[in-house]
């Protein structure tokens, strides 16, 4: 299982490069221009300058180089010298990406979002996992009961109503009718006490449960299909007929069974955690990861854009294999040699 | 502006008068302004943008800044040099501002000439991407000539010398701080963009880009009264419907900016009572542009919409003032208006339609639509219809390309304006493009707006400051877009006309307010009687504050925070 680690480790290298140069390669390619959305009072040899003063002026191969060098190299000791405070060879010159519309390092931008990011989507995929989960469970071992019906329903109702429509309803519903819950997320809030932690909790709640909602109607379906096909396999019979409580033949034997393709679902979800929720990030003002990259596109912030992207494309390679080592764990029967 | 300021006192002692809970820094606890749009940086001179431009003018100020109704007053300098004060030289080659002496930086340092030299020297380094160096064209020298006197010579006599340092796009920075910052390095320096030291109300707290600024009251500012908050939160992204729903409808914040939506939404949500709309107006003017070049897409790269000095390549149905005219006449700008605007925009006749003093009056029949006037018009060039409605003449047909960016209103406004151009035989394709490129200046991209690949095209434009003399100076012959130019230019017309052109020439040399307004005026009628473009809106800044936010003067011609200062919860 190592070795397959390993060798898994290592083929990615060539893929993730290869990845780079797309990513880099088609941005970089794409017409746009970062002085696009200034105000047209500003006239174009102050643009051409600004142009230069961005990098813009160099060939493309070594535009590519050059970032690949930051991205690699300098980001992670920058990242790493933050940390521990230590500081390594010239880290005073290091040049590190910066971003062209704030012009600071780009990885301090997400460094920055992460928090809210992982506090809101992140949780959103818990709560989601966990609804999921048992109401998958329960709508499989009563099929066709009014439960699974409402289920059902349910599910195919989070999973067609976009989020942006959802996250409105619930905006009107209980900041602008019943002014209950705050409609602006506050990324400054500090949670030092009980109220504090209380506000926190409020204004998270619409948008974690917005997500919440999305993200359980797929798992839950899931859940359901995976449960049933194994309700009826042979073993589950031979379980009963041994006279093992139906408590434990359906959570012990069946679950773990079902679970399975299950975990896959969910592992290949948590990439998507980083990249921030878009369209729910915009609507509450999480300003999030996902909100970064948003604005980042709209103001033509290529470095901003590539190193987002790429990051993205490493998490997926990283959670692909993940999952694919999760399977050797839940099912004795898959080794990897 | 003596008479002005003697009234500013008055005002202000009315005020104490009125109130002693007002005179306390701090005492109103904290304001919360929503951009919708976030501020990426708090240094205006790597931005350029608008939301950077206002964030950064609660922080640091210039010497003078334009009050809501267009004049100038002084801000960190003690008043306004005129040639009467002698503070401008005789020969218009030289200003000398007197600063406040009494001012600090909110690090307790004193504010003095250097700090306004350094920013002279720190926006004009050619190595630096300054965006905001053409406020600094023309000066020559900047001398400190005491710790509180500042003299700008200019290579040339300036008749309207207000420009460096003025205004919200042109703020000093402390020379300390920035030091160095200059140049290359001027990127790198992500502190001191992030949180520069200001001479404002408030203190950058904590700066996250495009996300939250947190703000305190300066502790060093000059008014010891000032600012009645003690904090400013002041958050970003999101939309602006939203944005505006905060302040108006669950009243989660003070004060929203830059409100472009429908206007019923806007009136719907104001219905809620918990705030108001304010609108203002400076200089932005959405028109539709005519192309007097041509643009047939079967000329080559150095012919196609080429103005040629010559006059050898004119459009060949536009460069007809009839058609042109009819093709006015056919749209009406009032209804326009109220459709796309409501009340956060004015039909207007006029491509300069303000300040006050340069807005003409002559040309106001624009307002009224005549269709019959137009079918005339064109019957008169020679038009006739054809079989389909569509007329045609020589074997063309009257048929124009109608270009713009992409956005709601825009479309509308395409939409029904095609509408109107086919009740008088005009046939219209329309065609909307990416406010990213249509705006973005690709020389490589055929769908920019200064490349103009279309007969017809439609945006706002504007002008900051109260001075319109490089704005006019748009329409010279010589500004026109080319290939050799890299289609950099202003003239996007390629509008050539000698008799503009030498009143543009006039208008650089002469001094006086009156005698500039005069030249502006004959400038926009020529323009506006040649058929150049057809205005449409006078559009308005809006923005919304919550009815217990008092002291908002919202202004167009610089930063809506400009007199942040000022601004107080309602007892």
């Amino acid at each position: 299982m190592l070795r397959y680690a390993i060798r898994r480790l290592l083929i990615s290298i060539p893929t993730l490069l290869a990845i780079s140069f797309i990513v880099f390669a088609l941005l970089d390619l794409a017409p746009s221009d970062p002085t696009a959305n200034l105000p047209l009072t500003i006239p174009p040899e102050v643009r051409e300058k600004i142009r230069l003063s961005l990098g813009l002026g160099e060939p493309f191969p070594i535009r590519y180089l050059k970032w690949l060098q930051q991205f690699l190299i300098n980001e992670p000791l920058a990242v790493f010298e933050q940390l521990t405070g230590l500081s390594i060879g010239d880290s005073e010159n290091r040049l590190r990406v910066l971003s062209w519309a704030t012009r600071s390092p780009v990885t301090d931008l997400i460094v920055e979002r992460m928090p809210q990011t992982l506090w809101v989507v992140g949780m959103s995929y818990v709560v989601a996992v966990l609804i999921a989960v048992p109401i998958g469970v329960i709508s499989a071992y009563r099929q066709y009961s009014i439960f699974d019906q409402v289920g059902t329903l349910i599910s195919m109702l989070g999973f067609s109503i976009p989020t942006f429509f959802t996250g409105l309803l619930l905006i009107v519903i209980f900041s602008v009718w019943l002014g209950w819950l705050p409609s602006i997320y506050d990324t400054t809030h500090v949670v030092n006490d009980w109220e504090s932690f209380l506000f926190q909790v409020r204004q998270m709640i619409m948008p974690t449960m917005v997500l919440a909602l999305a993200n359980a109607s797929q798992i839950s379906r899931f859940m359901r299909a995976s449960m049933l096909d194994n309700l009826n396999q042979d073993y589950v019979r031979t379980a009963r007929a041994k006279g093992v409580r139906e408590r434990t033949v359906v959570l012990l034997h069946v679950l773990r069974n079902s679970l399975i393709p299950v975990v896959t679902v969910i592992a290949l979800g948590v990439p998507t955690i980083f990249g921030g929720a878009i369209v729910t990030e915009q609507i509450f003002r999480v300003n999030g990861i996902g909100a970064l990259l948003i604005t980042g596109i709209e103001s033509n912030d290529i470095p901003l854009v590539q190193t987002l992207t790429f990051i993205f494309a490493i998490l997926i390679v990283l959670f692909n294999l993940i999952a694919d080592l999760l399977y050797g764990v839940l099912d004795p029967r898959i080794r990897y040699e | 502006m003596t008479n002005k300021r003697r009234f500013l006192a008055a005002a202000s002692a009315l005020a104490m008068l009125a109130g002693p809970a007002v005179a306390e820094r701090g005492a109103d606890g904290e304001l919360k302004i929503i951009y919708w749009q976030a501020p990426s940086t708090m240094n205006p001179f790597l931005s350029g943008g608008t939301k950077e431009v206002e964030a950064a003018s609660m922080v640091i100020e210039p010497l003078a800044r334009y009050s809501n109704t267009g004049d100038i007053v002084p801000a960190l300098a003690a008043e306004i040099p005129t040639v009467e004060n002698g503070g401008v030289s005789e020969d218009l080659k030289s200003i000398t501002w007197k600063l406040k002496t009494d001012v600090m930086w909110s690090d307790g340092t004193p504010f003095t000439a250097e700090d306004a030299i350094f920013t002279w020297k720190y926006c004009t380094d050619p190595n630096g991407g300054c965006a905001q160096t053409t406020y600094f064209e023309g000066v020559s020298a900047m001398e400190a000539i005491d710790a509180h006197t500042l003299k700008i010579s200019f290579t040339e006599p300036k008749p309207f010398p207000y420009t460096a340092l003025v205004g919200s796009e042109s703020p000093i920075i402390q020379a300390k701080q920035f030091a160095d910052c200059m140049g290359a390095k001027a990127p790198e320096c992500t502190e001191q963009n992030f949180n520069p030291i200001g001479t404002g109300p408030f203190k950058v707290v904590e700066f996250r880009a495009n996300d939250v600024i947190t703000l305190e009251a300066n502790p060093h500012y000059r008014d010891p009264a000032k600012p009645a908050f003690a904090k400013v939160t002041f958050k970003g992204g999101g939309d602006a419907e939203s944005a505006a729903r905060s302040v108006l409808q669950t009243g989660e914040f003070d004060y929203a900016w830059n409100l472009q939506i429908s206007p019923e939404v806007l009136t719907e949500m104001e219905s809620a009572g918990k705030g108001k709309v304010v609108v203002a107006f400076a200089t932005s003017v959405e028109r539709i542009h005519v192309n007097f070049t041509n643009p047939d897409s079967a000329l080559g790269p150095d012919d196609r919409s080429v103005f040629k000095a010559d006059g050898s390549n004119p459009h060949p149905i536009l460069s007809d003032i009839r058609v042109r005219k009819a093709l006015s006449k056919a749209i009406d700008p009032v209804v326009l208006t109220e459709i796309g605007y409501g009340k956060t925009g004015k039909p207007t006749c006029n491509v300069l339609p303000g300040p006050d003093i340069y807005a003409s009056t002559a040309n106001e029949a624009c307002k009224t639509q005549n269709l019959d006037e137009a079918k005339a018009l064109l019957d008169e060039a020679g038009w006739v219809p054809g079989s389909d409605g569509v007329r045609v003449k020589d074997g063309r047909r009257l048929s124009f390309l109608y270009q713009t960016s992409t956005n709601a209103v825009r479309q509308e406004f395409q939409a029904i304006i095609k509408e109107w151009w086919s009740q008088i035989g005009v046939e219209t394709e329309l065609r909307n493009i990416s406010a990213s490129v249509f705006f973005g200046g690709d020389p490589n991209s055929p769908d920019t707006f200064q490349k103009f690949y279309a007969d017809l095209e439609m945006y706002t434009n504007n002008f900051s400051g109260v001075d319109p003399e490089a704005y006019m100076a748009n329409w010279l012959c010589d500004k026109a877009p080319t290939p050799a130019t890299q289609w950099q230019g202003e003239n996007i017309n390629r509008y050539c006309n000698p008799e503009y052109d030498a009143l543009a020439a006039e208008f650089a040399k002469t001094a006086g307010l009156e005698a500039r307004a005069e030249i502006a005026k004959k400038m926009n009628d020529i323009l506006m009687q040649d058929y150049v473009m057809f205005p449409l809106v006078h559009r308005g800044g809006t923005s919304a504050h919550a009815n217990s936010l008092e002291g908002v003067l919202i202004n167009d011609w610089d930063s809506e925070l400009w007199n942040i200062a000022d601004w107080r919860r309602a007892k």
